[in-house]
């Protein structure tokens, strides 16, 4: 178990070496900063002074395994567009991100699994046929018009919930969390499902299609001529085998709720990293785009991490391989 | 008897029109007997077990007939109430033990439930029932093996378990579908050897669901021969082998070379079963049948008295038939 632990850690470290490489590559390559750092009347001295300071004149696998020493310990340099050190940048806005995410991905498996189990085993009955076709549009409509068509609902027409921002939010250590005041939590309220529509559509058919496929196996059919109710059937027998693929799936859209956020931080000015990052874009502000594309490496890393855990757990076959 | 199937018909509905799987079938079963039911593949054999146990995979119904366990009916329960006759009166075996035992599952813990979901037992009570149960179904170190998942067993040792599973809540009658099809020739004989040991301890009724007439002339009291969704000859297993009625079944044994002797080419049945949608009027039989004459085309035969077994055939309706 341990064993299995460290070599998949391992595994991960040339993933986060080679996003490591192309976040230092931004550098060269996305502006220059020296020219935006430079006042418009600099002379020549200035710069090649300002190119000495920053290290820029050394060759590329230095400055690299600088970038990547730094990186471990948390360090990313200073904004350009803020003149604030990035990782404190990062570390105030995460929480906004992060307790979205954990929202939208509680929302998604709370809502999406029962529908998936729900229009599997009922597969022909007509609000089954209702719920598939309405996912079908969840499926299909994009992000930005969602969160926009709620805004208009909810926050502009029947004026219940803000349109924007995290409300008020209390701080817990370096944490500031919005899930404690009412305002931070009526806030949260239409990100989070804007967010979660998506992937519960998702969620409800891959469950369902799974549901579909176990339930025509021969030991279900077994399990039915024991005499087994059909409570443990479906939700023992059935369910736990359809958990494989689904907890690969649900770990992947968390992944992607945390990182790609952005869209719908965008529309809601939610103050979390997605924000951040698309300001940055805007201002070229490279430091702070390298940061974020490391720190969602290292977020995809550990989930599949920790997705392969979860394999382990329910699975006793890939258990008896190790 | 314990059980009695009445005239089943079994209907598959599809666009092109309704399929008739099972049409007429009647037969009986006593405490404790024994019935083979061999047939071609299609034939309708395992169609039969699955009504008996009322799982017919949808869209397949039971249209007509009835079926009586001690003189109850059973085809038209509820869901509910045909769930607690499942296992606990009738249980099942299928054929690949390889995909009947739930992988994620140890042996134990599908032993346990099946027999709390029939018993009143507590979780200590169930598990040493269990242990018992591997035991008597001939698993070696059964109270280790108890928490082993299905995949540490070997197949023959899988179909133990399934057996003992099938029997862990003592029903009164076992469906076994093709018991040992899927598994090795030389365990073949230790399964049914183990089946046929328990269903006697126990006084469990079988019908044994097989193709193979070699594990029938072994195990049953009688046999019932299947032929396009009927049965077309019933009787005492060894008057049906040596005996036979009806000309399929005599063309059946004829089929099974015989290991005393050479023979120069085997015997087979020209042509092949009709298919659901395709069966002639007249006896199903009649268009590969040696024997035929102008009724069989014309009018269906019933089961009949025909020497020692029933067959559906014509040349005992005759006057002067060969009885």
């Amino acid at each position: 178990m341990v064993a299995f632990v460290i070599s998949r850690l391992l595994q991960a470290l040339p993933v986060l070496l080679a996003v490591a490489l192309i976040s230092f590559a931004l550098f060269t390559f996305v502006g220059d900063p020296v020219a935006a750092m430079l006042s418009q009347d600099a002379s020549a001295a200035d710069r090649t002074a300002l190119v000495h300071l920053l290290g820029l004149d050394q060759p590329w696998y230095v400055q690299f395994g600088k970038f990547v020493g730094n990186a471990v310990q948390g360090e990313f340099g200073l904004s350009y567009r803020l003149s604030r050190p990035v990782s404190t940048l990062i570390a105030e806005r995460a929480p906004a991100t992060l307790e979205l995410a954990f929202c939208a991905a509680a929302m998604t498996l709370c809502i999406g699994v029962p529908l998936g189990i729900f229009t599997g085993i009922y597969k022909d009955s007509w609000v089954s046929r209702l719920l598939l076709t309405i996912s079908l549009v969840g499926v299909s409509l994009p992000i930005f018009v969602l969160g926009m068509l709620l805004i208009l609902v909810f926050a502009v027409n029947l004026g219940w919930l803000p349109s924007f921002g995290r409300g008020e939010t209390v701080q817990i250590g370096w944490w500031s969390t919005g899930l404690l005041t009412a305002s931070g939590l009526k806030a949260l309220i239409l990100p989070a499902i804007t967010l979660a529509v998506f992937q519960l559509t998702l969620i409800t058919r891959l469950v369902r299609a799974e549901m579909l496929e176990v339930l025509r196996t021969d030991y279900i059919k077994f399990a039915r001529a024991r005499g087994l109710t059909n409570r443990s059937i479906n939700f023992g027998h059935a369910l736990k085998n359809t958990l494989v693929p689904v907890i690969t799936i649900a770990g992947l859209q968390l992944g992607g709720i945390i990182a790609f956020a952005i869209v719908t931080e965008t529309v809601f000015q939610w103050p979390g990293m997605g924000f951040l990052f698309i300001q940055s874009v805007g201002a070229a502000d490279i430091p702070v785009m390298a940061a974020y594309l490391l720190l969602i490496a290292l977020v995809f890393v550990v989930i599949n991490l920790a997705v392969d855990l979860l394999y382990y757990l329910v699975d006793p076959r890939l258990r008896a391989k190790r | 008897m314990l059980l009695e199937v009445k005239d089943l018909r079994v209907e598959f509905p599809t666009r092109r029109g309704v399929l008739t799987a099972l049409n007429g079938v009647s037969f009986s079963i006593a405490p404790g007997e024994v019935l083979g039911v061999v047939g071609e593949s299609g034939a309708g054999k395992s169609m039969t077990g699955a009504a008996i146990i009322g799982l017919l995979e949808p869209p397949g119904r039971i249209a007509g007939g009835e079926i009586r366990l001690e003189g109850e009916r059973i085809d038209n329960l509820p869901y509910e109430k045909m769930r607690r006759i499942r296992g606990k009166r009738i249980g099942a075996i299928f054929q690949d033990p390889l995909t009947t035992l739930n992988p994620l599952y140890t042996v134990g813990r599908q032993l346990v439930e099946t027999m709390q979901a029939h018993l009143p037992l507590s979780d200590a009570e169930a598990r040493q029932r269990a242990i018992g149960w591997l035991e008597q179904v001939g698993i070696p170190a059964a109270a280790q093996r108890i928490d082993a998942y299905p995949h540490q067993f070997s197949g023959g040792m899988r179909q133990r378990v399934v057996i003992a599973l099938a029997l862990c809540a003592e029903p009164q009658l076992i469906v076994a579908d093709e018991p040992t099809t899927a598994l090795d020739v030389s365990i073949q004989a230790q399964i049914i050897a183990l089946l046929k040991r328990l269903a006697r301890e126990q006084r469990t009724a079988i019908m044994l669901v097989t193709h193979d007439m070699g594990v029938i002339a072994e195990t049953a009291d009688r046999v019932a021969v299947m032929y396009a969704g009927r049965i077309i000859e019933i009787g005492p297993v060894r008057q049906v082998v040596r005996h036979a009625q009806h000309p399929y079944t005599a063309g059946l044994m004829a089929s099974i070379p015989p290991l005393d002797r050479r023979v120069e080419r085997l015997a087979q049945i020209d042509g092949a079963m009709p298919r659901l949608n395709a069966i002639p009027p007249g006896c199903p039989f009649s268009p590969r049948c040696p024997e035929v004459f102008e009724r069989c085309r014309v009018a269906r035969p019933e089961l009949m008295p025909a020497g020692a077994t029933d067959a559906a055939c014509w040349l005992h309706d005759q006057p002067g038939a060969p009885a």
